[in-house]
């Protein structure tokens, strides 16, 4: 793959002095940040920082008290609800529990959104195969989500989130709570639809080494796995990290700068 | 954790401005696409079919304790020949809609409290949302659709299984003849009468359903606040329809008196 063929760098998400509260306690406070055409950007941030928000809100699913967000060209804060619709069809959103709908099977939940938009039988089978096929669970299709593992059902919900081809991809905690084996499957599978469909990506998560992982390696599509960088090459994973701390932005760069990092907090972070 | 006189009054008006936008929204929905006819006869399947028993068992007991009852109090005025007037009327104008409302309050509230409930609470309604799709018109809309229609089907069928209940009663143990039991029981009823048992499961049918959908859109705290939903679903529908039951007879009373 060829790093320098990245698409143009037009701003897919901007987020502008956005601000949110609850029963009067912020929970974000003039949050600002941009995400380019082709980028994947890590928020880190410890359980209450506002990290799951930041992804309802670049959805249009919450809306801030202030501020601006653009997504997609089209100003989700000031949208009402009935035109987000049409909006979301180009946007896959990866939820932290998968959010499957428990009452459909594999092929129904993938499927969905084909359903919704009257595709052809033929194609929606077709697409369901390849979409179970790049999460490696062409096996599950029959399946209802209860009896697949925690793991199965996060590499559903990626297949669900990717059969449209959306041109941006939110996930929320996609690794919490999964064994290191199966965090390392979802993050090879993040890694290869950064690489190979060049879809921008919002990830939210609190595990550093998912994140680190993501920078350093890149999908390598003749071994069909994901391989780390070679040291001295000039590859750009397009991979950029932001923390937050109670709601407020505290860093915003890339995985050298963080490593590097004066901040007591990221140091901590870090280390631990 | 300490609430104001305010904070509650506010709760209560939000609560209620939020019921009115999704009641007003699953009638809107119709006017727009995309419509969801399959998962509208689903639900008239689940809603209708699956409630017919209950209705059938509840509406002939009630129809035959109902001719048990009237004719002790008939038989003193030398009326026990209007026993079947007085089951048939009562029943298509009041006990019919009223207890077939109860039945499917009963089932069909709290179903659509519970399931909607579980798909908030583990955000299958965002993941929804997310998707791109309404949920008020995929899951709201052909919910209400199939309860109005199946109610009123519903209610007609408790109506004529009632009666039959009160037939049995008076062939068999009031020693009525069968042919004067059923010919005074239709001859009684008149255009009015059956509009009013037509229009009453039309209204409550409209209210079970937004309650429970209500309910269920709106449940917060895990399982136990989709148990909570599921009981408020069930005694607010119940509740609301018989209160209205009251409203809507006064209204209905002016078009269609008594003869």
């Amino acid at each position: 793959m060829d790093p320098s063929n990245n698409n143009s760098h037009e701003p897919v998400i901007v987020f502008e002095d956005v601000s949110i509260a609850f029963d009067e306690k912020k929970v974000l406070t003039n949050l600002s940040f941009t995400l380019l055409h082709g980028q994947t950007k890590v928020l880190f941030g410890v359980a209450g920082a506002g990290k799951t928000l930041v992804l309802k809100l670049a959805l249009g699913l919450m809306r801030p008290d202030s501020g601006r967000i653009v997504v997609l060209g089209q100003e989700v804060s000031a949208m009402k609800e009935h035109d987000l619709f049409a909006l979301r069809k180009r946007i896959g959103m990866v939820f932290q529990e998968s959010a499957l709908f428990d009452s459909l099977n594999v092929e129904d939940n993938v499927s969905f959104r084909l359903r919704e938009e009257r595709t052809p039988m033929d194609e929606i089978t077709q697409r369901v195969e390849d979409a179970l096929r790049f999460v490696e669970l062409e096996h599950t299709m029959k399946l209802f989500p209860s009896e697949l593992s925690g793991g199965m059902r996060r590499r559903v919900a990626i297949a669900r989130a990717i059969i449209t081809e959306p041109e941006l991809l939110l996930y929320d905690s996609p690794t919490a709570g999964l064994d290191p084996v199966t965090s390392t499957t979802i993050v090879e599978l993040l890694v290869k639809q950064r690489d190979v469909n060049r879809t921008s990506a919002l990830l939210v998560t609190h595990r550093l080494q998912d994140a680190f992982t993501m920078a350093t390696h890149v999908f390598d599509s003749k071994q069909n796995k994901m391989v780390p960088v070679a040291p001295g090459t000039d590859w750009d994973s397009n991979t950029s990290f932001l923390v937050l701390k109670d709601g407020v932005k505290i860093f915003e760069g890339s995985a050298a700068e963080i490593a590097n990092s004066d901040s007591e907090y990221i140091r901590e972070y870090l280390t631990q | 954790m300490q609430f104001s006189l305010t904070d509650i009054a506010k709760r209560n008006v939000l609560a209620v401005q939020e019921y009115s936008l999704l009641a007003w929204s699953s009638i809107a929905n119709l006017f727009s696409s995309p419509r969801y006819f399959g998962d509208t006869l689903q639900q008239a399947d689940i809603i209708g079919v699956g409630s017919l028993p209950i209705v059938i068992l509840t509406g002939f007991f009630l129809g035959a304790v109902l001719a048990l009852q009237s004719a002790n109090s008939l038989a003193r005025f030398g009326g026990l020949s209007f026993t079947g007037q007085l089951v048939s009327l009562s029943m298509v104008r009041e006990i019919g809609p009223v207890l077939t409302g109860l039945m499917v309050a009963g089932r069909s509230a709290t179903g659509m409290a519970s399931e909607l409930g579980s798909m908030q609470v583990t955000e299958q309604i965002d993941a929804m949302r997310a998707l791109g799709t309404d949920p008020s018109k995929k899951l709201v809309t052909p919910r209400v659709v199939s309860t109005v229609i199946m109610l009123v089907v519903l209610t007609v069928i408790s109506d004529l299984v009632s009666m039959a209940g009160g037939a049995m009663v008076a062939v068999f143990m009031l020693r009525l003849d069968g042919n004067q039991y059923w010919s005074t029981a239709w001859q009684s009823l008149g255009v009015g009468d059956i509009a009013m048992g037509l229009i009453k499961p039309f209204v409550f049918g409209f209210i079970i359903s937004t309650i429970g959908c209500y309910y269920g859109i709106s449940a917060r705290g895990g399982t136990q606040g989709v148990g909570r939903a599921t009981t408020q679903a069930m005694v607010s529908a119940s509740v609301i329809m018989v209160i209205t039951d009251l409203f809507i007879t006064q209204l209905l009373l002016n078009f269609f008196p008594f003869k």
